[in-house]
């Protein structure tokens, strides 16, 4: 599938218009749910690390680091990518599926249009594009989540939240992350889609076929996460 | 004209296709029918090229779509029109959308052009103005059909394939896309083959009807020969609606059409 995928485009007008629409439908519709859930796990995790940290022999500045380097390093890219396949991955299979059922995919074809590049490509390129922003996103809204929550619950200051997270920074961790958003939005679109666009029956085999999609999406986003964590961390 | 000559396909040693061969011409409405199963819906795929045929040619005038590589073969799609059963349309694109889409994508027209263009055609399958923005979910079958007739003329095509256009319409509705696509058929001089199991479609636009029958070209003839064909297998199919054996006794079958029954 993948060769017919990026095949030269029959109109590359037609394609940029389509990608376009792909970043603001898959992409930017999902800024939304990708703030929400950072603020609430950036606030939860400062609690939780607050908590473990009980001990005053622990500086609390810890908290801010700790906090900052789970968001980076894993939740904004791995648990993001697992969220963004159950949103943007189902959506790619049930719309790419009932093209297929519906006989849209064959009346693509039978126009002389490449209808896996033209219908596949696009959300590819969307979704590789719009995922190191929502990982940026989701890091910013998630220290900021922090941020908001120790102070209020008490567990932590704003100067030792704000020194915690200034603390031991590494910006090669956030290029580590952003190398992963790439990878992980390439599975988030492509796995769906090729879930999608073989799909045979009907409505029934739609939904099972976006099941399978996004279980196999997550279970190859934690398997490359465990292999690039592997070659580019240790 | 199309043309095809002994084609044979088969699917995992069961043979679908054998040795069938027919002409259809331009400006007629040429049907294919068949019991379900009898191998029509391979055939038309094999006519398309979504099929490759084991053996045998496909000619689209003098070109043979069976000796074509897949660069060729666009193009001569580019002077196909199709209709699918259910009509096919982009759901995410509007009525006028679904009708410029090949426009779009394979024209250098101006945006006038095209806005005449889908103006035009959908004009010619009379669907009103108000109707252009709707989307595909808000209309009815019968509008769908007639906005897939649209789209698949809209690029003038020189052939122009439906298959079942009239499944799941009321028979009125029926009436008119047949009436519809015959018409277009002669105005654009088409060369158009209809895939049906419709026999009112049969009596009346079936002006070249191609039986088949388990594979094989079971009969071939017009709508005003069918009644009477003499045909075991023709006349078990289209007697086993009783309408149409008594319309046989009656002695009615010239120009019997839907609306007179």
């Amino acid at each position: 599938m993948l060769s017919r995928v990026i095949r030269r485009p029959e109109k590359h007008k037609m394609y940029f218009r389509q990608l376009f629409h792909e970043i603001d439908s898959l992409g930017v519709n999902s800024v939304w749910i990708v703030i929400i859930i950072s603020v609430f796990i950036g606030g939860i995790m400062t609690i939780q690390f607050a908590y473990s940290m009980a001990n005053p022999i622990y500086p609390r500045t810890l908290i801010g680091l700790g906090t900052r380097d789970t968001l980076i390093l894993e939740f904004s890219s791995t648990m993001i990518a697992l969220i963004m396949a159950g949103k943007i991955g189902s959506n790619i299979t049930s719309e790419i599926g009932t093209m297929r059922v519906t006989e849209q995919i064959d009346s693509l074809e039978i126009m002389g249009i490449n209808s896996a590049s033209y219908l596949i490509l696009p959300k590819i390129v969307a979704v590789v594009f719009i995922f190191p922003f929502l990982y940026i996103i989701s890091v910013f809204f998630g220290l900021l989540g922090g941020l908001v929550t120790g102070p209020v619950t008490g567990v932590v200051s704003v100067t030792d939240y704000i020194a915690g997270i200034q603390w031991l920074f590494y910006p090669y961790y956030v290029t580590f992350s952003l190398i992963k958003s790439l990878f992980f939005g390439f599975i988030v679109a492509s796995v769906p889609a090729y879930y999608g666009y073989y799909v045979q029956g009907g409505a029934l085999e739609v939904g099972s076929a976006s099941t399978k999609a996004v279980v196999n999406t997550n279970i190859l986003i934690l398997l490359f996460d465990l292999i690039l964590t592997r070659l580019l961390l240790t | 004209m199309i043309e095809i000559k002994n084609i044979y396909k088969s699917f995992d040693d069961v043979a679908v296709l054998k040795n069938v061969s027919s002409q259809f011409s331009p400006g007629l409405t040429n049907l294919i029918i068949g019991r379900s199963g009898s191998g029509k819906t391979v055939m038309l795929k094999c006519i398309l090229g979504l099929h490759e045929v084991d053996k045998g040619e496909i000619w689209y005038d003098d070109r043979n779509l069976v000796k074509m590589h897949n660069k060729e073969r666009k193009k001569i799609r580019r002077e196909i029109g199709m209709v699918f059963q259910g009509g096919a349309l982009f759901d995410s694109l509007s009525v006028a959308a679904n009708v410029r889409f090949p426009l779009d994508m394979f024209t250098a027209m101006s945006v006038k052009e095209k806005q005449k263009r889908v103006e035009f055609c959908l004009d010619h399958v009379n669907i009103e103005p108000s109707a252009f923005r709707l989307f595909p979910s808000e209309i009815s079958g019968g509008m769908k059909k007639r906005v897939a007739i649209a789209r698949a003329i809209a690029l003038n095509p020189k052939y122009l394939f439906c298959d079942e256009p009239n499944s799941g319409l009321d028979p009125e509705t029926a009436t008119v896309i047949d009436k519809l696509i015959q018409d277009l058929t002669k105005e654009f001089q088409m060369t158009t083959i209809i895939n049906t199991h419709d026999m009112n479609s049969v009596i009346e636009i079936g002006e070249s009807v191609l039986f088949i029958s388990k594979g094989e070209v079971g009969w071939q003839g017009t709508n005003k020969e069918i009644l009477h064909s003499g045909n075991e297998k023709l006349n078990d199919f289209i007697f086993a609606n009783k309408l149409y054996a008594q319309m046989r006794e009656e002695g009615e079958a010239a120009g019997f059409g839907r609306k007179q029954g």
